[in-house]
């Protein structure tokens, strides 16, 4: 939380773009009610959602909760480095960011690619739908966490942020922890939980 | 914000200044609107006569048959909302560009085809069988006919898409070579989505599941895509407007309110999936996404109350400020909570196809779509006519014309309902559910009650058509 001197008083608000909580907020009402679905169902069809759990791979699941966690590290210390002055050392963590997120991608790729291979679609069963809808929107919102830091790097090696200005990081990051966050919930509800 | 030069540019011979107009060439928007205003009277006549057949089975036939009289009523709906959208585009693009629109010569021609046309085609499907034109305007050709809302001859399509074309043409050049705000984009990128999905009204396959599959591409994303980003575009530019709040805010909100109806919208297709044939997970992802498709409609609302609540100005036009919270509280009931009705999938189950879709389609365009059109017109005729706003007494009737039309559209939804949940119950539910034909019959009361609504809504349009005509001391 930072705070802002505006003419009324001192005032609280939120890091970043206040319309990016909005976007965020709405993310997970999508992704919140899909799980909540996911648990009704599921409920229903045990057995068929325990056959098709054992038939992922929660090695490759447990490396990608690492990546993301890490990549949510190393955007908190770009952020607190942005918001210290030591922008270059900034920079530096947001390539570290989007590293952590690329390595997702292709493990991620590398799974969806050995479902495909397995002649695993959406209408297969149950289980399989939700899995796929679920872990592939998620995938698609690394991509688009990945391109929002991507344009914050660039602006940041152009020296647009400083201690002072540095919202668009900020909003970046709360972008990217939301990605993260809902992946945590993924994991656990999806591969580790029996 | 925008300059405050007015009318900087001479008048054209024999044509007094209009010093209410920042740039001349807005005035092409005027023929747009009241071309707009037109169709709408000919939209609701047909809806009595089809309201009225409801009950009285044969009235008028052979001469309109029922399914003529509906598709005229919808396909006038679909062509004065794009008059309505194309004037707003007119007027708003070179306002916000802060310069002259690119061709106001083009805009004119434009106008004068995409009228003769749309008379030409209602008029065709009057005159003639619906076969007999479909074969004299060549559908053999490239088959594009006979699919609901998008029963135009393919001629006629291919006419749309030219007219659509040069409007985009002029509105595109204006912005490019003018100032770029973010409701000149929003309804930029709205106006092109318009009309690259119309483009899927040409593809016609043989199997019927695809052909549904892609005709809601064009209706969906049509009404619960890119024409909300119209329609947040246009009311915020009215609410700038009226309002005087800073730019910034306004911007904020639409950025918000474009988001969620993309998220919601786009896999919120789903929700015209569910029983036509396609894999069964669309059951998931349309009640999901779906399901959310309230909250930007409620953001709209929102909105506009927020903008109106925080005003810098008392602008004189009071009728149009109405129009602009009517707006987001009948979109708000119309698209969102009577949609939300019937969305998910196990309630669809019963609800698909009933009275209760035509309850939730009849508020959800005068809410969202007439509504915004309207406050438009309100907002833009005034001042294309010369003056800031109209006579206090013209205004009063304007709103009289507003409660009748908002509060009879209140009514006929109601009495749909009704019949909607009568229908399901008779027809699809208990032990011995009754033909479709054999309950039509049983709901003849309520389908009274709405032809009586009916008229007080076009009683009220007549209203809206004579505070035009109202005379007054002209405000200032």
């Amino acid at each position: 939380m930072q705070t802002k001197d505006l003419a009324a008083g001192t005032v609280r608000t939120v890091p970043g773009d206040l319309a990016m909580w909005f976007f965020i907020l709405a993310e997970l009402a999508v992704f919140g009610l899909f799980f909540a679905i996911y648990g009704v169902v599921r409920a229903r069809q045990p057995a068929l959602f325990a056959a098709g759990q054992a038939g992922l791979s929660r090695l490759s699941a447990l490396g990608n909760t690492l990546l993301l966690i890490a990549g949510s590290g190393t955007m908190a210390a770009a952020v607190q480095d942005f918001a210290a002055g030591r922008s270059r050392r900034g920079t530096r963590w947001l390539l570290a960011t989007l590293l952590c997120g690329g390595g997702f991608l292709l493990l991620k790729g590398a799974e969806f690619g050995g479902h495909l291979a397995a002649g695993i679609t959406l209408s297969s069963n149950d289980f399989w739908m939700f899995y796929l809808a679920l872990a592939g929107f998620h995938y698609l919102h690394v991509v688009l966490g990945m391109v929002i830091i991507a344009a914050v790097y660039r602006a940041a090696r152009q020296g647009r942020y400083d201690a002072a200005n540095h919202a668009g990081v900020e909003t970046a990051a709360a972008y990217w922890h939301m990605v993260d966050l809902v992946w945590l919930v993924l994991f656990a509800l999806v591969y580790v939980a029996r | 914000m925008t300059s405050s030069t007015t009318a900087t540019l001479r008048p054209a011979a024999g044509q007094a200044a209009n010093v209410q107009l920042k740039y001349r060439s807005q005035a092409v928007a005027k023929p747009y609107f009241m071309a707009a205003i037109g169709l709408f009277v000919g939209q609701i006549i047909f809806g009595l006569v089809m309201g009225l057949q409801y009950v009285i089975g044969d009235f008028l036939f052979p001469e309109i048959p029922f399914n003529v009289a509906r598709m005229v009523h919808t396909n006038l709906l679909i062509v004065w909302l794009l008059f309505g959208f194309m004037g707003a585009g007119y007027y708003l693009i070179p306002e916000e560009s802060e310069r002259e629109l690119h061709s106001p010569k083009l805009a004119m021609i434009a106008f004068w085809v995409f009228l003769v046309a749309g008379a030409l085609t209602i008029v065709g499907y009057l005159a003639v069988p619906y076969a007999t034109l479909a074969r004299i305007t060549g559908n053999d050709f490239l088959p594009t006919m006979g699919r609901e809302f998008l029963e135009q001859p393919t001629i006629t399509k291919a006419g749309i898409v030219v007219v659509a074309l040069t409007f985009l043409y002029n509105l595109s050049m204006t912005v490019l070579k003018g100032r770029k705000t973010t409701i000149s984009m929003v309804m930029m990128l709205g106006l092109w989505g318009l009309a690259i999905f119309f483009l899927f009204s040409f593809y016609n396959p043989h199997n019927l599941v695809l052909d549904k599959y892609f005709w809601w591409w064009v209706v969906h994303l049509w009404v619960e895509g890119v024409w909300e980003l119209i329609m947040g575009a246009m009311l915020a530019f009215v609410l700038v407007k009226v309002t005087g709040v800073d730019r910034e805010v306004v911007e904020k909100w639409l950025y918000v309110i474009i988001a969620m109806t993309l998220i919601t919208g786009i896999i919120g297709t789903g929700h015209h999936y569910f029983w036509i044939g396609t894999p069964g997970y669309w059951q998931v992802f349309g009640s999901a996404f779906s399901a959310l498709e309230p909250i930007p409609f409620f953001m709209m609302t929102m909105f506009a109350f927020n903008m109106v609540n925080k005003r810098r100005r008392e602008h004189p036009n009071k009728a149009a400020v109405l129009w602009a919270l009517g707006t987001g509280v009948m979109s708000f009931l119309g698209a969102g909570v009577w949609g939300f009705l019937h969305t998910l999938a196990p309630v669809n189950y019963l609800t698909h196809g009933t009275q209760i879709t035509a309850s939730h389609g009849h508020m959800a365009f005068y809410g969202a779509y007439a509504m915004v059109v309207i406050t438009m017109i309100s907002y833009a005729m005034p001042l294309l006519r010369g003056r800031e706003a109209n006579s206090n007494r013209s205004q009063v009737v304007e709103m009289w014309s507003f409660w009748l039309m908002t509060i009879a559209m209140v009514f006929i939804t109601l009495f749909l309902t009704a019949a909607g949940i009568l229908q399901v119950w008779m027809q699809r539910m208990g032990d011995h559910p009754l033909s479709f034909m054999a309950t039509q019959d049983q709901l003849s009361f309520f389908y009274w009650l709405r032809e009586a609504a009916g008229v007080v809504f076009f009683a009220g349009l007549l209203l809206y058509i004579v505070s035009f005509f109202v005379r007054g001391d002209a405000r200032d």
